[in-house]
């Protein structure tokens, strides 16, 4: 369980990137945080594995404050997926690149082949076992820098901007593999600015603008709220679009998936028919 | 005319043990918006770098078939003189991004180009306001978001205002608002100065509305190229595993039940509130 409390945070630069946030993320949850350039959501998720330090308030997980342990020994409850790929990957080989952490946890030379291979499978990744990550393409990349986290099958999944550079196949893959590790309890905080696919996996919703939080609830609530999203500079996802217009048909205003818009139009239409 | 033509054009990357193209045969025509999309590796990328001579003067490589970009064979040509005609911007901006201020990042590839120096001044200004970020200009390009950084390189590529501009991915790391004031500007530019674009997305709800041609790869092939509603309406594409818009998918879902909508497939969400509108009537 992740706890924050009136967390201020400075940058050294004296920009203040987060003005008193507080919420908690319980086990288990899967939630999406989104905002525009500059909202403070990578600032406010490097909080959660304590690569960054509250100014002021707290931060804790499992009831540990991150001001009194190490990154360390957070990270291995809360594996950390950055944004840019080429920020995380130094090794040569793709399977050094994911045991690596494992060895550094000082796991035996078996479990570290076994999670490997476990981690690669799950991320179509076997083929490139023994290629550079550099070799790779962007997207590519990118899941080799997930699967290295998730080797070592950390409780808490953070992943910053996961879809990008992804193709809509990957895309799916990841939103069915994200609903996997729901399913084992896992606790998943994604930080993205793709609405399409938030609005595919309807998770819990935080929208962040200029340090605070602007709205937290259900995907679908959050993802129709039109004020809201204006306000920290989201898009609506394009079937909540249709349906913010289709309002004076007697539609209503909250549909996000299409399979769901398709039932509802389909039904109106044969009733216009009779 | 084409601005862009390759015929059987096949590329294997240095130690590559198959081929990253596979006779890809396209024609991009000068004005033409052209999206090139597919599957992550499907060779979008190797492409673009055939455009403007990455490949095969930097990259190396064993290239076969033919190439011509703005009429120049660009195997007898070399990056620095095809940057004259093409502007790439690539999907890392941190590639691309080595001048200490984003001002000067920008005015780079006008001052090699011996620009004089009032118009060069004109032309940065121009590219940093149309891109947003003339206030941040004085800054590093390596201190700002990765956001900032890709309107820094779609800006110095803005600068050079070349016949044709590939964008790979550009606006990845903006926020969705920010990437569509962004291709608003690039699909401004391709219609009021005819500059040819061709962009790499995967992410058609975006861009889908703004493409006149349409060419989807897969495996390093092309398996789908021409007008971009006919395209996206057929099956194969959604079988090629490409995210056809929302918009266009409910459309194609809807017409196969029966109902009955307008013909033209929709590439957004307003031209979908059209024919919906029509088939609900105004009340």
């Amino acid at each position: 369980m992740i706890v924050a409390e009136g967390v201020h945070f400075r940058y050294l630069s004296g920009v203040e990137a987060l003005k008193g946030i507080s919420l908690t993320i319980n086990d288990g949850e899967f939630v999406a945080i989104m905002g525009q350039n500059g909202a403070g959501k990578t600032t406010l998720v490097k909080h959660f594995n304590g690569l960054l330090k509250p100014s002021s308030g707290s931060v804790r997980v499992d009831g540990v404050e991150t001001t009194k342990t190490t990154i360390a020994s957070l990270s291995k409850t809360v594996g950390f997926v950055f944004q840019n790929p080429d920020h995380q990957l130094f090794s040569e080989t793709v399977e050094e690149e994911i045991a690596f952490a494992l060895k550094n946890f000082g796991f035996e030379p078996e479990i570290i082949k076994k999670q490997v291979t476990w981690a690669l499978s799950l991320l179509s990744l076997e083929q490139y076992l023994k290629t550079s990550p550099f070799m790779l393409s962007g997207g590519e990349r990118k899941r080799v820098a997930l699967a290295s986290v998730l080797a070592w099958d950390p409780q808490i999944l953070i992943l910053d901007e996961p879809t990008i550079g992804q193709d809509h196949e990957q895309k799916e893959k990841l939103r069915q593999f994200i609903m996997q590790l729901q399913t084992q309890g896992k606790t998943i905080v994604i930080v993205t600015h793709d609405v399409e696919f938030v609005a595919e996996c309807n998770p819990r919703v935080i929208l962040m603008k200029e340090g605070r939080i602007v709205a937290d609830g259900g995907g679908r609530d959050i993802l129709t709220n039109t004020e809201a999203l204006a306000e920290s500079s989201i898009v609506l996802p394009q079937i909540a679009q249709i349906f913010a217009k289709l309002d004076s048909f007697g539609f209503p205003k909250n549909v996000i998936d299409t399979y769901e818009a398709k039932e509802l139009l389909l039904r109106a239409w044969e009733r216009q028919q009779k | 005319m084409a601005v862009i033509e390759t015929k059987d054009l096949s590329y294997t990357y240095p130690g590559g043990t198959k081929p990253s193209l596979t006779e890809v045969s396209i024609k991009v025509e000068k004005g033409d918006f052209v999206l090139i999309t597919g599957p992550s590796g499907c060779g979008k990328t190797t492409l673009c770098r055939c455009f403007n001579g990455l490949i095969p003067h930097f990259y190396q490589g064993e290239l076969k078939g033919t190439i011509s970009v703005a009429g120049k064979d660009v195997t007898k040509h070399q990056t620095h003189e095809m940057a004259r005609h093409v502007g790439l911007v690539f999907q890392n901006p941190e590639n691309q991004l080595f001048a200490l201020s984003i001002e000067k990042d920008v005015a780079f590839g006008l001052e090699n180009l011996g620009f004089p120096r009032t118009e060069m001044r004109e032309r940065v200004d121009w590219a940093l306001r149309l891109t947003g970020i003339y206030d941040i200009r004085d800054s590093s390009p390596h201190e700002v978001s990765g956001g900032q950084q890709q309107r820094v390189a779609i800006a110095a590529v803005l600068a050079m205002q070349p016949e044709i501009i590939v964008l790979d991915e550009p606006t990845s790391f903006l926020d969705p608002l920010s990437a569509e004031k962004i291709f608003e500007v690039i699909h401004d530019l391709n219609q009021r100065l005819g500059m040819t674009v061709v962009l790499v997305e995967h992410r058609l709800d975006l861009t889908a509305r703004y493409a006149n041609h349409i060419v989807i790869m897969d495996q390093g092939k092309v398996c789908s190229d021409g007008e971009t509603r006919e395209i996206l309406s057929s099956e194969e594409t959604r079988l090629v595993g490409v995210g056809i818009p929302k918009a266009t998918l409910l459309h194609q879902l809807l017409m196969k039940e029966g109902m009955k909508l307008g013909k033209t497939t929709p590439l957004s969400s307003d031209e979908m509130v059209e024919q919906l509108s029509e088939a609900f009537g105004r009340h």
